[in-house]
């Protein structure tokens, strides 16, 4: 863990001023709040689709940031958050609640109570056991929603149709759908920016560099990390919200350990304990899985081949090789 | 009831077994090595394919099992000499990401090799019929041949473990592995056989269960959870807790998943316990596992504490 | 006679058949710096990660202020006023110089569940961590990222932070381990000012210093406590001349 440390607080320090940082992400926000009236221009609707897509699996990848990128922990069933989050929008509506209002607290009450239980229990072990056991934790979220027949079961749930907001329909078509997706990560990304920067956000990542140290000034690391973790797994359930009124459609799939993983993948690829990297890793890995599917049914073959060899040919593994890929530039 | 109870009983033995097949060289690999190896339950699966194919090619499933096993330790040991090797020592979240690459490439690599249709393999003629238990209680002569391998297994692994002087370099590369590179033991070595060796128990438990399971590419990522269980609960680099956590495991599975109803019905109504008993019954296990680690974090046999 | 500040009774610890510390007891008055020599492998530092509570006992007490700590934890017992450093220099390497600091100050300054206030403008926090760093003369390398200090300055750092905890009590282990003649010097200089505010237990294997600075001090041989006292006392009791000087003075 200690490894892992080093190389999250070896990142190049920071190279662009407040102001030029601040002027790039008013310039990509004024570009996606254009995406949608572009695509339709140009006649690829699809494209708003894919993007919301991206942006969902962004948020998701955002909140494991939090976890492993400023935590340092491994977590491999980040998935189940994003599905209970679903499930929690797919049960409600089955049950004629289709109001995000209510829909979005349950699921992130919910997700928020999963992780403070399963998190209790994974963060009192580290290395190798923290990693296995929140797997089979995500895990048995999956087996628990195949075998609930009640809701679907293997098959999943169709939504009745998309949620609505204090009775509006506002979400109803794609371009409404991508604005709210936007809105929810731009406020999450500014909102995880500060908790970062905040007392809390400072004992994490002190915890994450050097636990003993900590403990010597008189901080126990373990409630800062729960406290993390719930956050995380809570805002991942808010991913999992908005995944389900896309697909208007919730299945067990969401939530499979390969999502994890992918998630993990995202975090690594965008550069741990960013932010905006992980953001930018769900877009590169979700339009990879776009094109290469385009071109095979095989794709994840290619993502295999990607991830071993990124790992074997750089020292420092991904990381590395995006802090050194960010020092050349 | 009784009956059930046995039947079950003996199935979730078997089920033991079998994980404890896969998670004895697993637990081996985090505690020599201190490799989190995700690719773990892929071997498995190349283990049912390659005995699958091999059989299907001499017409003889002993046959097919004995080439089954070298190929799969040939497989092994190419994996180790290609990839995992160059892993160890490496940040656990590197180990993490090329080991679900290899998972990846391996379960396409399958698919593209053996497609993605389900093979079977049929249950070997001499080994077809079924055994009579009490009065009128028979169970599949097959199962109880996978319990008996699966025990001689673990009794020579038990040999292995406690008698050998490679036995003796894993015990103590499992409870100090530093200490045994400086004491001059070739690490690069003795990690190949490990490797080796784990890979061939998967590949043997994936050829065992070939006949009575559907043999597909997702075959190693289930079985891949239920050892990751099994091993934090008989401690990490224990094969005596792999063994006693793989019989546990499997006993809350298949009892839990045919009595949990049963015993819900005293409490609820009919329907809603079978509901509800087949809801939780798959996570018995998980819940079996955070009892365990609530009281011992760093397992029931800890080779050493959890880091 | 007032009571002693730290007080540590039949303390033991036994790895196996082996004791690392043997019967050990020990009184540190308020004020005093209290050094503990002894050869390699005599248990100092497991000594330490006793009396700091990261490592558990396995028979003996020892009592803060009067307070029984024995079964509290290193976080707990930093709250209670008992800071330890560390031999081997463990800062956060990736932080600034002041914010090292001003995280020890956060630990004693309400609560740390606070998610949305910038922690590096909170005024407060950041100046007593100034001035932690100025009874060490590190202030002017406040702006620094604390991996980019010299040793000794990391040394340095080290005292700042156990003195932003705002403990009475400081176990300082091996404060001069790795240190050049004029970082030493330095570090020297520093602890002789300390003394006038806390109270020490110095673990330290140059006798120059630890005889220019302690009070009093413990001899420890293979776990066990063979002398105690002041320095002079120390210096020439056959014990210690025997066992810890050795062929030397028998020479």
């Amino acid at each position: 863990m200690t490894a892992l440390a080093a190389r999250v607080t070896a990142e190049p320090p920071r190279r662009r001023a407040a102001l030029p940082g601040a002027a790039l992400a008013g310039l990509v926000l004024a570009a996606l709040a254009a995406l949608p009236v572009a695509a339709e221009a140009a006649g690829l609707p699809f494209l708003v689709v894919t993007a919301t897509r991206m942006m969902i699996f962004g948020l998701a990848a955002l909140s494991l940031d939090l976890v492993l990128g400023y935590g340092a922990m491994v977590s491999f069933g980040h998935a189940a958050f994003i599905g209970l989050g679903a499930y929690a929008v797919g049960i409600l509506d089955a049950h004629g609640i289709r109001d995000l209002a209510i829909q979005a607290p349950a699921a992130a009450l919910v997700c928020a109570l999963f992780a403070l239980v399963t998190g209790a229990i994974s963060l009192r072990t580290r290395g190798v056991y923290f990693i296995m056991i929140t797997l089979a934790f995500g895990q048995m979220a999956y087996f628990f929603m195949v075998s609930l027949a009640a809701y679907g079961g293997d098959d999943g749930l169709p939504l009745s149709g998309r949620s609505t907001l204090f009775g509006m329909r506002l979400i109803a078509g794609d371009p409404a759908l991508f604005y709210c997706v936007l809105a929810v990560l731009t406020v999450a990304l500014l909102t995880l920016r500060r908790v970062v920067a905040s007392r809390f956000g400072r004992v994490l990542r002190g915890s994450r560099d050097n636990a003993l140290r900590m403990q010597a000034i008189g901080f126990s690391p373990l409630p800062y990390r729960l406290t993390a973790y719930v956050m995380a797994g809570a805002i991942a359930g808010l991913a999992g919200v908005l995944l389900a009124n896309q697909a208007e459609f919730v299945s067990p799939a969401y939530m499979s350990w390969q999502r994890s993983g992918e998630l993990i993948v995202m975090v690594v690829l965008g550069g741990m304990g960013t932010l905006v990297g992980p953001v930018a890793g769900a877009a590169a890995l979700i339009a990879l899985e776009e094109v290469l599917a385009h071109y095979s049914d095989h794709w994840r073959l290619g993502l295999g081949v990607m991830l071993v060899a990124v790992v074997l040919l750089s020292r420092g593994g991904l990381a590395g090789l995006a802090a050194k890929l960010g020092r050349r530039a | 009831m009784l009956n059930l109870f046995l039947i079950q009983a003996l199935n979730g033995v078997q089920l033991g077994i079998l994980l404890f097949l896969v998670a004895a060289g697993l637990t081996l690999i985090f505690g020599v090595m201190d490799l989190i190896n995700l690719a773990h339950g892929a071997l498995y699966m190349i283990g049912a394919y390659l005995s699958a194919t091999l059989t299907a090619a001499t017409g003889s499933f002993g046959l097919g099992l004995l080439l089954a096993l070298p190929a799969t330790l040939a497989f092994g040991l190419a994996l180790e000499l290609l990839v995992v090797r160059h892993l160890y020592g490496r940040d656990h979240l590197d180990q993490v990401l090329a080991t679900f690459g290899l998972i990846l490439i391996l379960n396409e690599g399958v698919r593209i090799v053996w497609g993605a249709a389900p093979m079977s393999v049929p249950v070997p003629d001499a080994l077809s019929g079924s055994v009579r238990l009490v009065g009128t209680l028979h169970y599949p002569l097959y199962r109880v041949a996978i319990i008996a391998a699966g025990l001689a297994t673990a009794l020579g692994l038990h040999l292995l473990v406690n008698h050998t002087r490679l036995g003796m370099r894993l015990r103590a590369g499992a409870s100090n592995g530093p200490m045994v590179a400086a004491l001059g033991v070739d690490i690069r070595r003795l990690f190949l056989v490990v490797f080796g060796l784990g890979a061939m128990l998967a590949g043997f438990a994936g050829a065992m269960v070939a006949p009575i399971l559907s043999v597909d590419p997702g075959m190693g990522d289930s079985v891949l959870i239920l050892t990751f269980v099994v091993i934090v609960i008989g401690g990490v680099g224990s094969v005596r807790g792999a063994f006693v956590a793989g019989i546990l495991v499997g006993l809350a599975d298949q009892l839990g998943r045919t009595f949990g109803p049963i015993l819900l019905r005293s409490v609820m109504d009919a329907s809603a316990a079978s509901q509800t008993g087949r809801t939780l019954a798959p996570m018995l296990i998980y819940i079996l596992m955070a009892a365990v680690l609530f009281f011992r974090p760093s397992g029931l046999f800890p080779a050493r504490g959890a880091r | 006679m007032t009571a002693p500040l730290l007080s540590v009774r039949n303390l033991r610890k036994s790895y196996g058949a082996l004791k690392v510390t043997d019967d050990v007891s020990l009184d540190v008055a308020s004020g005093e710096l209290h050094a503990i020599i002894g050869p390699n492998g005599a248990g100092k530092t497991t000594l330490i990660h006793q009396l700091s509570g990261s490592l558990s006992s396995d028979s003996g007490s020892v009592h803060l202020a009067g307070e029984d700590v024995t079964h509290l934890s290193m976080v707990a017992r930093v709250r209670r006023g008992l800071a330890r450093s560390f031999q081997i220099t463990s800062i956060l390497d990736g932080f600034s110089v002041l914010e090292n600091v001003a995280l020890a100050v956060q630990a004693r300054s309400g609560s740390s569940f606070r998610f949305f206030r910038p922690a590096a403008r909170e005024a407060a926090l950041n100046d007593a961590a100034v001035a932690a760093l100025s009874r060490v003369g590190l202030a002017d390398r406040a702006g620094r990222r604390a991996g980019s200090l010299s040793h000794g300055e990391k040394r340095q750092l080290e005292l700042a932070v156990a003195l932003a905890t705002g403990a009475r009590l400081l176990l300082l282990d091996e404060p001069l381990a790795g240190t050049g003649p004029e970082e030493s010097a330095i570090l020297v200089g520093l602890m002789r000012e300390l003394k006038a505010t806390h109270t020490i237990v110095l673990i330290e294997h140059d006798m120059d210093a630890v005889f220019a600075l302690a009070d009093r001090m413990s001899v420890l041989v293979y776990g066990r406590v063979i002398a105690s006292g002041r320095p002079e006392a120390v210096r020439s009791d056959p014990a210690v001349r025997a066992a810890y000087l050795g062929e030397e003075e028998a020479a």
